[in-house]
């Protein structure tokens, strides 16, 4: 069991009105925009459960937008988010959905579009405390708490990716916190979701990218820790 | 590393040393980063100083909530104690109106501390700026006074919890309420032992308070319970400085917070379905705002 801090109990500093519904939310806005590598040009979000029933009076869509923007659960800005997006250029339409049964109460889907045109899919929950995790992109079964800086690398499934990932990260000095590859189907498309104890620098991501056989590359900045 | 586990060991430790239980939670907190005591100081004066300006802007600008329901309480109370006086003396009524203005801030997104969660996060700041006034306690003391506070919460949290959807309100308002009324006890001068009686007497006071959210939001009625969670803290602070004791020591009260947690129904944390949320007007308000149908 993790020991607590004073700073368990005495923060976040963060946008009201909650933790999970507005803070979680803007966590997760803030994952997608990084998973799809760039600036969002549109974004059509579902909001399941909870967040389908109480997004309003929370101010769930407002986090998601203004996540989706950049912005951290404490940035002043969430509130007007929506208006802020328009003006920017990025298209949000958010509706709710059913037929989730079985995930978490807080969950939401959202369909990325960038402005070269790149899509994503992400679909995650806000599970308590400002806590999250992402667990799908596109079509892989993923778990990223955005806890530590992340790497996500889309490849084919051929043997020895993940060795020649791997040493690249090593050749940096960036150390493996934890690794997990996901594919589909045998051969075809793979998932490799690496968390690190080191920040993932450009290099390391420009490197990667220029390996063969390597689809997307991209990473996540782990949330920072506010004050 | 060991954890915090019981109030009485804070207490005890502090009063061997001569010190207050403030400088026990550093110190552990220091251990617990491997950090200087410095970095951990400047981390809570800078929380002290976003939780000042959440009482400046609330009582500056207040907005409403989203839904509407909240954001007016604290102009309304500070205007009345200004023109009309108060009954339950001005302390007390400062106190109220800022822990309101400060949950009503949260419930517009405005920028809060969560102490220790966002529904609650107006008792703690409210009580210490108002005991800080009234002693003319400075800076230095209310930041040692907001370890105190984050000291007895940590052993709510590990003996009991700090969420609402698993202990109802009584550990969310109410454990603010226990931790804003042992700071004020430090803050005032009291010794660790009343610090522990007035969190006890304030918690024993809320005890059983379940967590029932109109419509789901955190807005009523979390918004006077944090009024009222400020009162109480103040009250219980008076009462451990009076020489008054609580018969049942914190860590038993703690205890019984965390069984009575655990036999609570679901439908009361925080869940809309019961409580407050299912009377009539509350279905009709939940109605109105598209949260049920």
């Amino acid at each position: 069991m993790t020991i607590k801090s004073v700073f368990d109990i005495i923060g976040p500093v963060m946008i009201g009105p909650s933790s999970s519904h507005t803070a979680g939310a803007a966590r997760i806005g803030r994952m997608a925009r990084s998973i799809l590598g760039e600036e969002p040009k549109s974004a059509q979000i579902y909001l399941y459960g909870s967040f389908a029933k109480t997004y309003k009076g929370h101010g769930t869509d407002r986090a998601l937008i203004g996540g989706l923007m950049g912005m951290d659960a404490d940035d002043s800005n969430i509130k007007t988010a929506p208006e802020l997006a328009a003006k920017h250029g990025l298209d949000v339409e958010i509706r709710t959905g059913t037929g989730l049964e079985g995930t978490h109460p807080n969950t939401v889907h959202i369909y990325l579009t960038g402005v070269s045109g790149r899509k994503v899919f992400v679909g995650g929950s806000s599970v308590g405390g400002g806590n999250v995790l992402v667990s799908r992109i596109n079509d892989f079964d993923v778990a990223v708490q955005g806890r530590y800086p992340t790497l996500l690398v889309e490849h084919t499934d051929i043997p020895g990716m993940v060795g020649r990932i791997t040493t690249i990260l090593g050749g940096s000095g960036i150390n493996i916190a934890e690794m997990r590859t996901a594919r589909n189907e045998k051969g075809a498309g793979a998932f490799t979701v690496i968390q690190t104890d080191q920040p993932v620098t450009e290099k390391v991501v420009t490197g990667i990218a220029g390996l063969p056989d390597i689809i997307t590359v991209s990473k996540i900045l782990p949330f920072r820790e506010v004050i | 590393m060991r954890k915090i586990l019981s109030v009485a060991d804070i207490v005890t430790e502090s009063e061997n040393r001569h010190c207050t239980i403030s400088e026990i939670v550093i110190e552990r907190e220091q251990k617990l980063h491997e950090a200087g005591r410095k970095e951990i100081w400047d981390r809570m004066a800078g929380l002290w100083e976003i939780m000042k300006q959440s009482m400046v802007t609330a009582e500056r600008n207040p907005a409403r909530s989203l839904s509407g329901l909240v954001g007016e309480e604290n102009k309304l109370l500070v205007e009345y104690m200004k023109t009309k006086g108060t009954l339950a003396g001005e302390g007390t009524v400062q106190a109220a109106a800022r822990a309101m203005g400060v949950a009503a801030l949260n419930a517009s997104m405005g920028k809060i501390v969560a102490c220790p969660t966002a529904g609650s996060c107006g008792i703690v700041p409210a009580v210490l700026l108002t005991t800080a006034e009234k002693t003319g306690a400075g800076k230095e003391k209310i930041i040692a006074a907001l370890f105190t506070a984050a000291g007895i919460g940590m052993v709510i949290d590990e003996n009991a919890s700090t969420s609402g959807a698993e202990g109802g309100c009584q550990v969310e308002c109410g454990a603010a309420s226990c931790m804003a009324a042992a700071a004020a006890v430090e803050l005032a001068g009291g010794a660790p032992a009343q610090a522990a009686h007035a969190g006890a007497i304030a918690l024993k006071s809320v005890i059983g308070l379940v967590c029932d959210p109109v419509a789901g939001l955190v807005e009523v009625p979390c918004v006077k319970r944090n009024a009222i969670g400020a009162g109480n803290a103040l009250l219980a602070a008076d009462m451990a400085l009076a020489g008054i004791k609580s018969i049942i020591p914190l860590d038993e009260v703690i205890g019984a917070a965390a069984q009575v947690g655990r036999i609570m129904p679901d439908s009361l944390k925080e869940t809309a379905e019961g409580g407050l949320a299912a009377t009539p007007i509350a279905r009709e308000i939940a109605r109105r705002l598209g949260v049920t149908k």
